[in-house]
């Protein structure tokens, strides 16, 4: 097992710790909260020299993320981190990203979208940019949060893939409330993430290639998108691997969807993000009590793992959606939504609720989750499911 | 010459495409024919022309074609009938005329 240290540290620190390990050719970033403290600190590492990095410092996110998108097609590693409105602003370029397969990898300080204004932590920043052509992982802890970090520079330089990667943690409850985690060696992480080889460099002037072409003219521009669902079909076995090889490394273990008490759960709760730790503390009460509860959490959801989540949830009576954003004027929340359609094609019927929780930072207690499992032990013994979404604790 | 040939393009399915639309060499636009983008052509006059190659200097589509320092034709596979010649042509040797009356009109 490599050398690890033991700190006591926010989840913005560990990031920004990730990317000074990662060493990133670029990074261009504009600050805003709940994410400043990542850019603020790898600032200071390039000050200090402790890390070489351009260090970019531009006038928006808009022009945070085109600077990164101009770097990468330069054949740079490029690394740049956001928040909220600051991921809205650069929703244009978030597409000529994933577009033009340029690698970069983007933290996302989850916080939600006004109005009204409000910089606490729900999803919808993130789940709004969710057919970007984005991968996107969510971490529970500070400890995940720095682990996605450095998992994603290997998944979006992956060869067969070369995608952008939004790695993103819950703001304020994981990016500023210190936290256990063990950060690796300089020396294991550098070995592990190793150098971007780019197959089509800009700079590399003996072999001259050009990026950004117009696609208007004779249908190619449907092929092309055509090709970037083909790196997303094929993105999942490559997204476990390069989890995996780090797992290898760190010691702690890389799933995509991590099931707990799921062996004989007859009721289950699936959840992204923070609250996964606070439905697993509710569960394992529950379990005292003899309910037999589970929960599921996701770790990646670009791609969205429907058949690890089907095989995770198929013999359960009820199971209960946490959806820490909504699409206003759907049938559910984007988990929701993306899960009762991958249940339907693995042929499970099995009854859901999905539960809107925690908008804007709202707190989400314990006895709501709690609440969330009396719910499910009655659809399991056969109470129709109610329509439409519950805001969970909303007045 | 280029190695990238982009003549077989339409056959072409999504996994043949560069990755990210990247054109992967240089050179390539000599294989895409832009001639057809063309309403008006130029002609030029032998006999008003003096050589001074100002069209061929000005031509922004490198479509002026010149063999030992003399103007000779026009490259139409690739002029786009912008008409920047006959602007920058001091002896008013190079006339633009609508495609298809080409013959008519120079005589």
């Amino acid at each position: 097992m490599a050398e690890q240290t033991t700190l006591a540290t926010t989840g913005n620190s560990l990031v920004a710790e990730a990317f000074r390990q990662c060493a990133p050719d670029v990074v261009a970033a504009y600050p805003i909260t709940p994410q400043t403290v990542i850019v603020e600190d790898f600032a200071k590492f390039v000050a200090q020299g402790r890390v070489h990095t351009e260090y970019v410092t531009v006038e928006s996110e808009h022009s945070a993320m085109s600077a990164s998108i101009g770097a990468s097609a330069a054949g740079a590693r490029v690394m740049t981190a956001t928040s909220s409105q600051g991921l809205a602003y650069m929703w244009e370029m978030l597409y000529i990203a994933s577009g033009l397969r340029c690698p970069i990898v983007l933290a996302n300080a989850n916080r939600t979208l006004a109005a009204p204004i409000n910089i606490h932590c729900d999803h919808s920043d993130v789940m709004g940019a969710r057919d970007a052509g984005w991968i996107i992982l969510f971490a529970e802890t500070a400890q995940e949060a720095y682990d996605n970090t450095i998992i994603s520079v290997r998944i979006a330089e992956h060869p067969d893939l070369l995608l952008p990667v939004m790695t993103t943690l819950d703001g304020f409850i994981t990016t500023h409330s210190i936290d256990r985690a063990q950060i690796m060696d300089d020396e294991t992480v550098k070995a592990f993430v190793g150098e971007r080889t780019p197959e089509f460099a800009l700079l590399d002037y003996e072999h001259p290639v050009s990026h950004g072409n117009f696609a208007g003219l004779g249908g190619t521009f449907f092929e092309f998108k055509k090709a970037q669902r083909l790196a997303f079909d094929s993105a999942m076995p490559i997204v476990k691997q390069m989890g995996e090889e780090w797992a290898k490394i760190c010691g702690r273990p890389f799933e995509v969807v991590e099931s707990w008490g799921m062996e004989d759960a007859e009721v289950a709760v699936v959840v992204i993000g923070s609250t996964a730790g606070n439905v697993r503390h509710v569960a394992r009460e529950l379990r005292a009590d003899g309910v037999k509860a589970g929960v599921v959490k996701i770790r990646v959801f670009r791609p969205f793992p429907a058949r690890e989540l089907a095989e995770a949830l198929k013999n359960v009576k009820a199971i209960g959606v946490m959806d820490r954003s909504d699409s206003l004027g759907a049938e559910g929340g984007p988990v929701f939504l993306e899960l009762r359609s991958a249940l339907y094609d693995m042929g499970c019927r099995i009854p859901m609720i999905d539960y809107v929780y925690g908008l804007g930072g709202a707190d989400v207690r314990l006895e709501l989750i709690r609440e969330v499992y009396t719910d499910l032990a009655d659809l399991a013994a056969g109470t129709p499911a109610p329509l439409g979404i519950t805001y969970l604790g909303a007045k | 010459m280029t190695t990238f040939d982009i003549g077989s393009m339409s056959e072409w399915t999504a996994e043949q495409y560069p990755r990210g639309a990247v054109i992967p060499e240089g050179g390539t636009s000599d294989q895409y024919v832009t001639g057809g983008w063309r309403s008006e052509r130029p002609v030029r006059d032998d006999d008003k022309c003096t050589q001074c190659l100002l069209c061929w200097v000005f031509c922004p589509d490198t479509s002026v074609r010149v063999k030992d320092e003399k103007v000779y034709d026009f490259d139409y596979d690739h002029c786009k009938g912008c008409g920047i010649c006959a602007n920058e042509c001091p002896s008013d040797a190079i006339v633009m005329v609508p495609e298809g009356c080409e013959l008519r009109e120079a005589k």
